[in-house]
């Protein structure tokens, strides 16, 4: 009969309206600033800075090497590289980033300043609530509000940190054992060394 | 004691007057009454944007506003500060007259809407003889003003929308007028005043309203799926239909103009649910005899709210009609029905009281219902679409 359709419709919406007082399972809505989502893991926004270690200066992983800089598509990232060298995570004498900027109001998120990286120096961030009055220095980011350490970085990536930190520990230990050997090829000079001392490793000056 | 908290406001308006100098008191009593109209009916729009969005929210099992005040209510002070703040665009090949006019038009016909309707005993601002007369004729303006914004805006969607908007409301209201025709039938008088004096009475615990007759149910059923119609609430919203024409006939306004329309929108939804409390369920009466102590108005604010959460309940419930069926529906059920209607109220007049009457009159409600219901559904097949383009 005519009106029998409406009359099962206005019968479902009164059980939505009374169940949704009844049972908070229902209400399908998150609360947001008090209540939140599980972040998931392959989320991402923006780039940040890995360090390692307690002091972001000192523990940069950031050599300065611009790649990023040229691969990043909107061109977003600002480098100035520094005239003098520091020991970089591997321990071996590298250039540093003098200054280092990323505007996020241009960032596009697209993830390959990361891709290219071939020191696991920079990665993608978690953090999206960056709302600010200041429209223009706001957005610009430096070195120092870039920075974050390794630990973070396991926290909001577990997955990609624990293989990030793997490869660096890889590589770490073929530079340790050339260097043993390059030392022990120095001790005893008396057997036959292949390699001439000092030209061996990468060719990263 | 009851008596005075019955007629509390108009023994207080009488004080006030008194005051007054003697020229001048039947002007402020009229003011007085006008601007009790125009503050509680402006609050009571105020609270239902609430209401219907908590509402609303509540039947998608949703939470609705909850952010400003104890549990949102405050919100509508916080609409209303930032549809006052913001910027009045006005387009610039529109007519600029009639484009800052209709807004205004428009809220003033809302208002004035409510000088016919009793709220309460003795509390009526103008008793006309022709109040009824008065209400369509006034509700008759509301559909000019929209089709004076649509038209002055120069926009494409806001005159589609217009024009919807008329088509709509004048088809509507024709089974609107035929359904009260009834009522003024059986009551004789087309004072509002009246017709709530003809349903006073009980007989039992039941009031005498018109709305506990056959033909005054199957009025009041029609009367308000028109008043739905008339006052652009979905399912027949086709004349701002968001997803379709932007937001019809308002699409170019913006600001406080666009809270103008959204406010006589809601005053004519409140008025003509008022009317509708007036002709069938018996104005301000009490709907149980044992609770006539209760003061008349607070009756008629009861029913006005019942009917406002059934109108936010069907807006929760159906989709919007397409235009043929919309128009199918006024001509093609609506109008029979409230034909044989007129039928039928004249046939419970002049039959004897009894349970022949009932019979006879119900049988004719239902009857015509359920064949023109079929009719209607006939050769309406629900199957499984096939898309010739889009595989």
């Amino acid at each position: 009969m005519l009106g029998e359709g409406i009359a099962k419709g206005l019968v479902e919406t009164a059980r939505n309206f009374f169940g949704s007082y009844l049972s908070k399972d229902r209400l399908t809505t998150v609360q947001y600033p008090e209540e939140r989502l599980p972040q998931i893991e392959a989320t991402r926004d923006f780039p940040f800075l890995v360090y390692d270690g307690d002091d972001w200066q000192a523990g940069m992983r950031c050599v300065g090497c611009q790649i990023c800089e040229k691969e990043c598509p909107p061109k977003c990232i600002y480098i100035e590289k520094s005239t003098d060298k520091k020991p970089d995570a591997v321990g071996k004498l590298q250039f540093y980033p003098a200054v280092f900027n990323i505007d996020i109001s241009v960032c596009m998120s697209c993830q390959i300043c990361v891709e290219v990286c071939p020191f696991e120096a920079i990665k993608m961030d978690t953090e999206f609530e960056l709302s600010t009055d200041d429209r223009f220095g706001g957005l610009l980011w430096d070195k120092a509000r870039l920075s974050k350490s390794n630990a973070y970085y396991g926290k909001i990536h577990p997955t990609d940190a624990a293989r990030s930190d793997a490869q660096l520990a890889e590589e770490k230990a073929k530079v340790e054992a050339k260097a043993k050997a390059a030392a022990e090829a120095k001790a005893n000079p008396t057997s036959p060394s292949p390699s001439q001392p000092g030209s061996g490793g990468s060719p990263i000056q | 004691m009851t008596e005075t908290a019955d007629q509390l406001f108009v023994i207080l308006q009488h004080w006030l007057v008194g005051h007054a100098p003697v020229g001048l008191q039947s002007i402020v009593s009229a003011l007085l009454s006008v601007v009790a109209i125009l503050v509680v009916f402006a609050s009571l729009f105020a609270i239902t944007t609430v209401l219907e969005r908590k509402g609303l929210g509540r039947i998608q099992n949703r939470y609705g506003p909850n952010r400003v005040g104890p549990f949102g209510f405050l919100q509508p002070i916080a609409d209303g500060i930032k549809s006052l703040t913001k910027e009045d665009i006005v387009p610039q090949a529109a007519d600029k007259t009639v484009h800052f006019l209709a807004p205004v038009v428009l809220v003033l016909a809302a208002f004035s809407l409510y000088a016919v309707l009793p709220i309460g005993r003795n509390m009526v601002l103008a008793n006309l003889d022709a109040g009824v007369l008065f209400f369509f004729a006034v509700s008759s303006v509301m559909e000019v003003t929209i089709f004076m914004a649509g038209w002055s805006s120069r926009n494409k969607y806001s005159l589609l929308g217009a024009m919807r908007a008329v088509a709509q409301m004048i088809s509507y209201e024709v089974p609107l007028i035929l359904a009260s025709v009834t009522v003024i039938m059986a009551a004789g008088s087309l004072s509002t005043v009246t017709i709530v004096e003809r349903q006073a009475g009980y007989t039992g615990i039941l009031p005498h309203w018109f709305v506990f007759t056959p033909w005054g149910f199957a009025g009041f059923v029609l009367f308000m799926i028109a008043a739905t119609a008339e006052s652009n609430r979905s399912p027949f919203d086709l004349p701002e239909g968001e997803s379709e024409i932007i937001a019809g006939y308002y699409t170019e306004y913006s600001g406080f103009k666009f809270a103008l329309f959204f406010l006589g929108e809601y005053l004519g939804m409140f008025a003509i649910s008022g009317l509708g409390i007036t002709l069938f369920l018996g104005g301000w009466a009490a709907p149980l005899p044992f609770l006539t102590w209760v003061p008349s108005y607070l009756w008629f604010f009861a029913k006005l709210l019942a009917m406002i959460v059934m109108f936010i309940w069907i807006r929760g419930t159906l989709p919007r009609l397409r235009m043929d069926q919309l128009m199918n529906f006024a001509w093609k059920f609506m109008l029979p029905m409230a034909l044989l209607n007129l039928v039928t109220a004249g046939v419970w007049r002049f039959l004897p009281q009894g349970v022949l009457r009932w019979l006879v009159c119900s049988a004719l409600v239902v009857v015509p219902y359920v064949l023109l219901g079929r009719g209607l559904m006939q050769g309406w097949k629900l199957e499984k679409r096939v898309y010739r383009f889009a595989e």
